[in-house]
């Protein structure tokens, strides 16, 4: 069954408290070479047929993200 | 006069609301999310809590439940509609408010009294206030940190839809202090902040919160 994944992170302008304090962990643990972190979702939905792009969008932007505070990133099984 | 107070899966806060509802002189009407059925109330309030256990996103989920077909196309004819805390995240996953609410700045559940300035006091749910009024009210939250873009915010000052601002301390690190916030008509109002939990001298820190369920008595009588 084809699946499809969406990204869902927070826009660049809105602040991310819980990926800065990722990044103060991992200053903690010693990797000082990690310069940001931003914290979002990952979903994988599996599909009858063969995915129909416009309506996955929809879905993505209805329902698995906020379109005020988050952008959504659509990737199909032959990407 | 009869104010509905919605139930979803997860609510906590239904109980306190219908009694704040009831100390102000109106009939609390029990509503269910999963009905269609506003049972001929003239007002609505969405209640605080976790519905759903804010899965996906806090209010994401009770925003698509089946009562709010119906909330909110009486909310766009005209009709009063107060979301508290969850109530709030549920009216703007909605699209019935601007912004939205995120996971606190310092990450922590925030849980105290807390002193806000009525900043509009002519909005169907602050009308007994009078403007720039000082209230304490408590405020509890994980995710309360209202945001939303700079150019937006700018216009909802301009329109004077900021309806409740934090003072003496921000609780989450909502942009620009702002605790709730109106609609166009100023007749849907969310805040973050508790009034239904300050409406008794027994349980609350103060009784400041009583006036959003006599305010929309005015509203709905002069409407």
């Amino acid at each position: 069954m084809p699946r499809v994944v969406v990204d869902v992170v927070l826009k660049p302008e809105i602040s991310d408290p819980q990926g800065q304090a990722v990044l103060a962990a991992l200053g903690r643990l010693g990797h000082d070479s990690v310069r940001s972190v931003r914290q979002g979702k990952h979903f994988v939905l599996e599909v009858d047929g063969t995915p129909d792009e416009a309506e996955l969008r929809k879905i993505a932007e209805t329902l698995l993200a906020n379109p005020v505070i988050e952008d959504v990133e659509l990737h199909f099984p032959n990407d | 006069m009869r104010i509905g107070v919605i139930t979803f899966p997860g609510s906590l806060d239904d109980v306190d609301a219908a009694r704040a509802v009831r100390l102000a002189g109106a009939e609390p009407v029990a509503l269910w999310h999963a009905d269609h059925d506003l049972k001929d109330v003239d007002a609505i309030v969405l209640p605080g809590g976790f519905s759903y256990g804010d899965y996906l996103r806090a209010g994401a989920i009770a925003a698509r439940a089946p009562l709010m077909q119906e909330v909110m196309d009486r909310a766009r004819a005209g009709m009063p509609v107060l979301g508290i805390c969850n109530g709030f995240q549920v009216l703007c996953e909605a699209g019935l408010l601007p912004g939205a609410l995120t996971r606190n700045s310092h990450l922590h559940f925030r849980n105290r009294d807390q002193a806000l300035r009525i900043e509009r006091a002519d909005t169907a749910w602050t009308a007994s206030y009078a403007p720039g009024e000082r209230i304490v009210v408590p405020v509890k939250n994980g995710e309360g940190r209202y945001v939303a873009a700079d150019a937006d915010l700018d216009r909802l000052e301009g329109e004077g839809r900021v309806a409740v601002r934090y003072v003496e301390g921000n609780p989450n690190g909502s942009m620009r202090d702002i605790a709730g916030v109106s609609s166009e008509n100023g007749r849907v109002v969310g805040l973050m902040p508790h009034p239904e939990h300050a409406v008794e001298d027994l349980t609350g820190p103060s009784t400041d919160g009583l006036g959003f369920f006599t305010s929309v008595l005015k509203a709905v009588v002069s409407a």
